[in-house]
């Protein structure tokens, strides 16, 4: 195990780790905000984190990895910057936003990406820093029926007890239960139905995660529930099943299918590097005589592949990558034929 | 991959100077539920104002992929049968990178879904013991696919090759082209 694990990761890892718990300290205000009902989840965020952060590193240093996040951040810190701040802009809003390419793969994709991704990122938006301690409620002072809103220590919102605002705050992680267990619906249909998808489907790459989704889901429903209609007579059983849900999505984050969390937004780098292509100049394939990629690509592609090991340099200077994908299939096909045409036979 | 029926004693082989351009294995490769109907084989003309010749592609399903070597987002794997996916739905960030590194030609980026997609050797239907689509549909024997002492009996001047050469870069592959009796390798330069 040690002769396979990267140093520079672990390192990386460890300050933002170290990072993440002073934050928390900080931001709880020496803890006196942080809920000690909450530490299982703490600890469990934290070995996410080190997972995550480590995970990240190691994924950065593969060498095309490494170009695209290098000339991302080399175009969008040029000139050029708001030429890309815009493009980024565009790319956050119809693909993060909208999602508009699962769109493309499905309706009911899309519709099931979204409801997942509308109620896990609000859940986040609100657990995290709920489970950090740099959120907390409290009764405004003098008051019976007033909430005061805290961040890290800070007040910044109040509002009125038995009103829609109050019952939406407090409902708030029931309704991201409701759209995730949507989307998990649409997914594990189209898992149980779908012929192509189950003959590649994996259980701990496409039905783990839609499982933990779910018991994450249906626990904090049912937390509600207990104390809504069950007069808190299940309490002890809901708070542990949902507590264990949690820490097994949190455990298996960095691992596993959720990792594309982190990974997508490198999308956005893909989106400026192609821009900067298009600008560019243009690889002209010799056998199609029509452009096909920008020079910036397949420049940097020729110094990656030869890094992982490729070397498609030909004898005439040239590199078997300065062909069209179609000029690659025609190359190969005169290949066959003049083998064929020197043996004599042109079938056999 | 769950379903363990893939035959491991069948064989693809490829003999594109037997392609005659009818496309039926491009019709065929829509059905493969893998693919999403969507199909991922190229029959190109290959110079269409001098020779009628026509030439058909699937993957190889190099040895050493340099399409999942080269991609930045972990998206495309290899499989204990020696089958390269497609890449994975969640993790492909479509930046073309395994179209441009492909020596043969072969991944197809879909851009409206910001995806690439390629042959997986009908995955659906090999995993579960049965031939490729296009492989069923091949007028000519362009595409074949079975055990290898059968091809071997029914094209006693052939010899399937796994080897290629472009440049200074080996590949072997998982796919075998057709060459005249007694080659040990294509060379493409």
């Amino acid at each position: 195990m040690f002769q396979t694990l990267n140093l520079k990761a672990v390192l990386v890892a460890t300050v933002v780790t170290l990072g993440l718990i002073a934050s928390v300290i900080v931001g709880s205000r020496n803890l006196q905000n942080f809920d000690g009902a909450l530490i299982a989840y703490l600890f469990g965020t934290i070995f996410a984190c080190f997972g995550i952060a480590y995970r990240y590193v190691v994924w950065l240093q593969r060498p095309p990895t490494w170009r695209y996040w290098v000339r991302g951040w080399q175009l969008f810190f040029s000139r050029k910057m708001f030429v890309y701040g815009w493009e980024l802009a565009k790319h956050f809003f119809n693909d993060f936003v909208c999602q508009k390419f699962i769109y493309h793969r499905g309706t009911k994709r899309w519709i099931a990406h979204l409801s997942l991704v509308v109620g896990c990122m609000i859940a986040f938006a609100v657990t995290i820093p709920l489970t950090f301690g740099w959120i907390h409620f409290g009764l405004k002072q003098g008051t019976i029926d007033t909430y005061e809103a805290y961040f890290w220590g800070f007040k910044t919102m109040e509002f009125p007890l038995h009103t829609w605002i109050a019952f939406n705050m407090f409902h708030i992680l029931n309704w991201c239960s409701v759209l995730v267990i949507i989307g998990v619906t649409f997914m594990m249909r189209r898992r149980l139905t779908d012929a192509g998808q189950i003959a590649i489907q994996t259980f701990e790459g496409d039905w783990l995660p839609l499982i933990l989704l779910l018991a994450i889901s249906v626990t904090g429903l049912g937390l509600t529930w207990d104390y809504e209609f069950m007069q808190g007579k299940a309490h002890q059983f809901m708070a542990i099943s949902h507590a264990i849900s949690v820490i097994l999505f949190l455990i298996w984050l960095p691992f596993g299918k959720f990792f594309h969390l982190f990974q997508r937004p490198a999308q956005l780098g893909v989106a400026i590097y192609r821009k900067e292509g298009e600008i560019g100049e243009q690889a002209i394939c010799p056998h199609t005589e029509q452009p096909f990629a920008s020079k910036l690509h397949i420049n940097d592609l020729k110094e990656v592949t030869k890094k992982l090991g490729f070397n498609y340099d030909l004898k005439d200077g040239t590199s078997h990558l300065d062909l069209s994908p179609q000029g690659k299939r025609a190359a190969l096909a005169k290949a066959h034929l003049a083998a064929r045409k020197k043996s004599g036979s042109y079938f056999g | 991959m769950n379903n363990t029926q893939f035959k491991t004693d069948q064989e693809f082989f490829m003999d594109p100077q037997r392609c005659i351009g009818c496309h039926a294995c491009e019709m065929a490769c829509a059905e493969c539920e893998t693919n999403g109907q969507t199909p991922m084989i190229s029959v190109d003309y290959v110079d269409r104002f001098t020779t009628t010749q026509t030439s058909v592609q699937i993957c190889m399903h190099c040895e050493d992929p340099v399409c999942a070597k080269a991609c930045p987002a972990d998206a495309i794997t290899k499989d204990e049968f020696g089958i390269v996916h497609s890449a994975n739905v969640a993790r492909c960030v479509a930046c073309s990178n395994c179209v441009l590194a492909c020596p043969f030609g072969v991944p197809k980026k879909v851009e409206p879904m910001q995806l690439m997609m390629k042959c997986n050797m009908c995955y659906d239907r090999t995993s579960a013991g049965k031939k490729p689509m296009c492989a069923t549909v091949c007028p000519s024997g362009a595409l074949w696919y079975g055990k290898r002492e059968d091809i071997e009996k029914a094209r006693p001047n052939s010899t399937p090759v796994n080897s290629f050469q472009f440049g200074k870069q080996a590949v072997k592959t998982k796919v075998n082209i057709m060459m005249p009796k007694g080659s040990t390798q294509l060379v493409v330069d």
